[in-house]
């Protein structure tokens, strides 16, 4: 059956672009930051976040396919749906981090070249020293490859996907297992590139400052808010009586990935937090002090929403199988994970003009992400048979039972 | 009427879901399956309730977290205030990120042991414990539906046979108990 957009829905998200766009414009004029440092990072905090929404559903996918899991085939293309939006996302990045090198903005404080040169009294020994990385000419390289590399696996896996669905038997299978095979490259790429993307576009914010565990943090962060964006997703499409296949125990299943991965998110975030606390190094815990001291109640609701509200709420079998918890909990989750690449890029990015912590341009621009998002994943749902037509695992799929 | 215990031996799982079906549908309680590997999906069948033993996990992980708590602050702040980078111990949240990962260790120590020797317990399979097999062949390639006359009054070893019928049974025993 096809998913086709309901006028509601249609309406919504419509109102949600609306009315962000409106806010976003709002708190645009009412940025007076040099440069409007705060709006640039307020579109690098949701260009990074809804992105990673997609680049969490991408690396889920390819899992997927490289441990050949038969469960979640029924529920495969909703994770089509949300990597639709990866151009898109790639795009803003683009933006964002071109703006940086035309000095329009000073996220990247490390793009400034006077820092390089002896003779000037910006003249920066740490950054110097870090040159042979960060430069610019390599930071695009990386930046377009890791891009290239999503947007083009993204699309090779959606149209393998829909091409199974004409095949059977012996070339069906052989679709299948080029696409195992081709998810566990990915994987192997995702490996290195999760990580070296969060240290250019996000851990460069505070560049002489760094943390080995940072790629993981930002990496988990991206894979929790995927999961659940799907669980969510799959519920509203059940709600509205499509996926009829898709029962509790898929539901179940997701719901112990969001509270598996929030638990992951919750142990790399303190091992982060609690060396750097423990060794107590000038260096490194200025960090910690620009968040925790400056924005202790952002940070406090953050670690809260993010860790105990899913250990206290998800943790029975009976909340994971209930789909108007499951929507609440998830939704909560989200938006803590949002706060959380809030927390990751404002302090850092724009210092003294985060005084008043989130304010009416993050909401208007979250607002007005989340309805394009909507729209992008919703029209590529609609595209194909919602539940794939053919896959070998298919009808293991259907009887999936726990 | 003496009680009997009836042993219906079968060969394959899925025949075996099929007898106890039938046996349950005619309004018999089946005590239960002897099988070599689980089989899936029984439980519903032979009406056997969800297991609480993530309940009792989670009542031994609390228990583990608040015993670990108590002893570091004893040992730790209490007794012997511990220097931890040089920060101030007189209490014990001005220490407490050092101390998440022991608790966290002890509470899954605590919830894992637990669980696993309540599960022992609960089925009297503790080593050392006498094996309450009825069949040794059922840890073999054997399956078998026990089902006991005594909660069954009114239905003879006969009417039960006659369920079983056609269901693929390859043994039928009776043992008086």
């Amino acid at each position: 059956m096809n998913f086709t957009i309901s006028k509601r829905a249609r309406t919504l998200s419509m109102a949600l672009v609306v009315l962000g766009a409106l806010a976003t414009v709002a708190g645009v004029i009412g940025d007076h930051s040099d440069h409007h440092q705060r709006t640039w990072s307020a579109l690098l905090v949701n260009g990074f976040f809804f992105l990673g929404i997609g680049l969490g559903a991408l690396f889920f996918y390819a899992l997927q396919n490289a441990t050949e899991t038969a469960w979640s085939v029924l529920v495969k293309r909703v994770y089509e749906g949300i990597m639709a939006w990866i151009p898109v996302g790639a795009i803003v990045m683009i933006v964002v981090l071109a703006a940086g090198s035309l000095h329009l903005h000073h996220i990247y404080h490390w793009m400034d070249a006077s820092l390089y040169d002896k003779a000037s009294p910006n003249y920066d020994e740490i950054m110097a020293g870090k040159k042979a990385f960060l430069n610019q000419p390599f930071f695009w390289i990386r930046s377009l490859v890791y891009l290239g590399t999503f947007v083009l696996f993204a699309r090779w896996f959606r149209k393998k996907s829909l091409e199974m669905d004409g095949l059977t038997g012996e070339s069906l299978v052989r679709t299948h297992l080029l696409t195992y095979r081709r998810g566990a490259l990915f994987l192997v790429f995702f490996a290195v590139f999760s990580s070296t993307l969060a240290w250019d576009w996000l851990m460069s914010i505070d560049a002489h400052w760094f943390s080995t565990l940072y790629g993981w943090y930002v990496f988990s962060g991206m894979w929790v808010s995927a999961m659940v964006t799907g669980v969510v997703m799959v519920l509203y499409l059940k709600r509205k009586g499509y996926l009829p296949q898709v029962s509790n125990s898929h539901i179940h299943d997701m719901g112990k990935w969001v509270f598996a991965i929030s638990f992951l998110w919750t142990y790399l975030y303190f091992s982060q937090f609690m060396l750097i606390w423990y060794s107590n190094i000038p260096e490194e815990v200025t960090y910690f002090q620009q968040r925790i001291n400056d924005h202790p109640w952002l940070t406090w609701t953050t670690f809260a929403i993010n860790f105990a509200l899913p250990m206290v709420l998800l943790m029975s079998r009976d909340a994971k199988r209930n789909p108007r918890f499951l929507i609440g909990v998830g939704a909560a989750i989200f938006i803590g994970h949002w706060l959380d690449v809030n927390m990751m890029v404002m302090p850092g990015a724009a210092g003294h003009d985060f005084h008043h912590g989130i304010g009416l341009l993050d909401a208007g621009m979250f607002t007005l992400f989340l309805g394009l998002f909507i729209t992008v994943v919703f029209n590529a749902l609609a595209k194909a048979p919602l539940t794939p037509v053919n896959h070998p695992f298919l009808e293991e799929s259907v009887h999936h039972q726990i | 009427m003496a009680n009997k215990v009836i042993y219906a031996v079968y060969d394959d799982p899925e025949q075996l879901k099929d007898g106890a079906r039938k046996l349950v549908s005619g309004g018999l309680k089946v005590k239960d399956v002897y099988s070599p590997f689980p089989v899936h999906g029984i439980d519903p069948i032979i009406g056997i309730t969800r297991t609480r033993l993530g309940i009792v996990s989670f009542m031994f992980g609390i228990t583990g977290a608040a015993l670990a708590v108590l002893g570091i602050w004893y040992f730790n702040i209490f007794d012997w205030p511990m220097n931890i980078g040089g920060k101030p111990s007189f209490h014990y949240y001005q220490n407490v990120p050092s101390f998440i990962p022991v608790t966290f260790e002890f509470t899954v120590l605590c919830a894992a042991h637990g669980m696993a020797l309540t599960y022992l317990i609960r089925n009297k399979t503790l080593p050392g414990m006498p094996a309450r097999n009825p069949d040794p062949r059922t840890t073999d390639d054997k399956f078998i539906i026990e089902v006991r006359t005594a909660d069954n009054h009114g239905r003879s070893t006969q009417e039960i046979e006659g369920l079983l019928q056609g269901t693929g049974m390859v043994e039928f025993n009776e043992r008086a108990c």
